[in-house]
């Protein structure tokens, strides 16, 4: 079985049973980045820690992305079987709005103001045979408060 | 020393896919120089910008070596705006007497494709498709709908007015009109926005020949005069493309506060602006920089628009020559173009466009990427 690897480190926890955004706060002012930063884009302090920013959240405004993306888009799509994705700002509870795609892709399923939760998923396979190791990002979708 | 604008010249905007971006640059500035009635050994200093055609210096291999001060500027959608202020500043210092300014561009067709690196992004944001401009866009008016009680009306109407001015510009690249339902129909590209609503990238040249204003006159008798230009970059908070978080506080956009520093240096306030010119990327985003700018409150943009405010015959005459939606957007060019226009307003010399009333004071607005403004003031 291929592995599953993050697209970068340090975006979300991974390998994790339930995964979290993470981000960094800083030590100074409070304020919180996503994705985590060694310096405070707010006050300039030096001093941040890394944190999570949780597994649910807001969403504050989404669109849709009709076409395929040029370069440098990278999945393993072609014109013919591209599909639409949803891209948005969702408010996480860590106190910072993060833009991630989003799951579902037509409008009338996409409210501002609307839960949404983290999806860690596969996004793309590398090598030319499929055999490579499975490139995982982060997605929200939206879901029903129970 | 005060700034004036004594020449003006244009590259029609759109496609000319016999001439190299650069050689559109340079027919600009021979329309300028021609029109200040000088000729490229009389400049004394230039500023240029391009982000697809070129470094702007090697214009002097098509216009003269003639040894004068040439500075490249590239300051994403505002490059032209930039280079305006740059000059601006060396007749303000009292360095130089008269230069000129250039901006112009040559894009690939489609959607502007820039590399996360360049912007300070890790390449995982390119990667999984959320580096287009396009979407920032989108998002920022659905906010704003939600936010201030927009509704699709209102974008429709600011395309449609677009195309209609540019029906009216000679140099526009689109001049066909649009009626109100062909833009409500054409195909949704990135919700709320549709194919009608954005600009495109495109082609084209800009220049502006700059002067001392004591000296104005020995070279024009219509010169016009620069009061000032301001350009300003993102706070914290505010809410910008290319941008993967945002904070929780919302912040005024670098448009408010270059807006407001153009106001207070030139002393008027928008009360005073007889035509102006906004970025208009795509419809979504000249609505909401009508209020960034001052020039209304949030919200009252659906009233305006329905009244037909930012028309020709308006109260407040927004992107007199159909703006970026009917003009394109060749990224050096572009502010540049919008100066253009407003010297054109000022003069009387708009034709089938021209603003009642004789307009005596003009407004230029750019935002660029990734998050900037350029803002000028022209007064007769």
């Amino acid at each position: 079985m291929s592995n599953q690897v993050p697209i970068h480190e340090g975006l979300f926890t991974w390998p994790s049973a339930k995964p979290q955004l993470l981000g960094s706060r800083c030590v100074n002012c409070a304020e919180t980045a996503f994705p985590a930063q060694p310096d405070c884009r707010n006050c300039g302090s030096r001093e941040t820690t890394i944190v999570e920013l949780g597994d649910q959240g807001i969403l504050w405004s989404w669109t849709i992305q009709t076409f395929m993306p040029k370069a440098p888009y990278k999945s393993d799509e072609t014109a013919e079987t591209f599909q639409p994705y949803g891209v948005g700002y969702v408010e996480m509870p860590g106190g910072v709005r993060v833009e991630s795609r989003l799951l579902p892709n037509k409008p009338e399923d996409l409210q501002i103001g609307m839960p949404m939760k983290l999806d860690i998923i596969p996004f793309r396979t590398d090598g030319t045979d499929g055999s490579g190791d499975q490139i995982m990002t982060f997605r929200f979708s939206s879901f029903k408060e129970a | 020393m005060d700034v004036a604008i004594i020449g003006i010249g244009l590259h029609r905007f759109g496609r000319s896919p016999d001439l190299s971006g650069m050689q559109q640059g340079a027919s600009a500035v021979r329309n300028a120089l021609a029109d200040a009635g000088l000729s490229w050994k009389d400049m004394q200093f230039a500023y240029g910008g391009s982000q697809d055609a070129g470094n702007a210096d090697a214009l002097v291999n098509e216009l003269g070596l003639t040894g004068l001060q040439f500075t490249n500027i590239w300051n994403g959608c505002a490059t032209g705006g930039s280079s305006l202020h740059a000059a601006y500043s060396a007749i303000k210092s009292g360095e130089y007497d008269v230069g000129v300014v250039v901006g112009f561009d040559k894009h690939p067709r489609g959607a502007f494709n820039p590399k996360p690196a360049d912007w300070g992004i890790d390449e995982w944001y390119g990667e999984t498709g959320m580096m287009l401009t396009t979407q920032f866009f989108a998002l920022k008016t659905q906010r704003y709908m939600h936010d201030h009680g927009i509704t699709e009306e209102s974008l429709i109407r600011v395309s449609e007015k677009a195309f209609t001015n540019g029906s009216l510009t000679p140099t526009a690249w689109r001049q066909q009109a649009l009626s109100y339902d062909e833009i409500a129909n054409s195909a949704m590209i990135s919700d709320p926005l549709r194919k009608y609503m954005f600009c495109s990238p495109a082609e084209g040249g800009a220049a502006l020949i700059i002067c001392n204003a004591d000296k104005a006159h020995l070279y024009s008798s219509k010169p016009l005069y620069l009061k000032t230009a301001a350009v300003r970059t993102r706070h914290y908070g505010s809410f910008e493309v290319f941008a993967p978080s945002q904070a929780m506080n919302v912040a005024d956009a670098s448009t408010v506060t270059a807006s407001k520093a153009a106001f207070e240096q030139a002393g008027i306030g928008p009360e005073d602006i007889d035509v102006m010119q906004l970025q208009d990327t795509d419809s979504g985003t000249e609505i909401i920089h009508m209020a960034e700018n001052g020039f209304c409150e949030h919200g009252e943009q659906e009233k305006l628009l329905r009244e037909g405010a930012t028309g020709i015959n308006g109260s407040m005459p927004i992107n007199t020559d159909g703006g970026c939606l009917a003009n394109g957007e060749p990224v050096g060019a572009s502010g540049l173009r919008q100066v253009y226009e407003i010297c054109v307003q000022l003069r009387g010399e708009g034709g089938a466009r021209q603003v009642p009333n004789n307009p005596k004071v003009g407004y230029t607005h750019v935002y660029g990427a990734p998050g900037l403004s350029g803002v000028n003031i022209i007064t007769k």
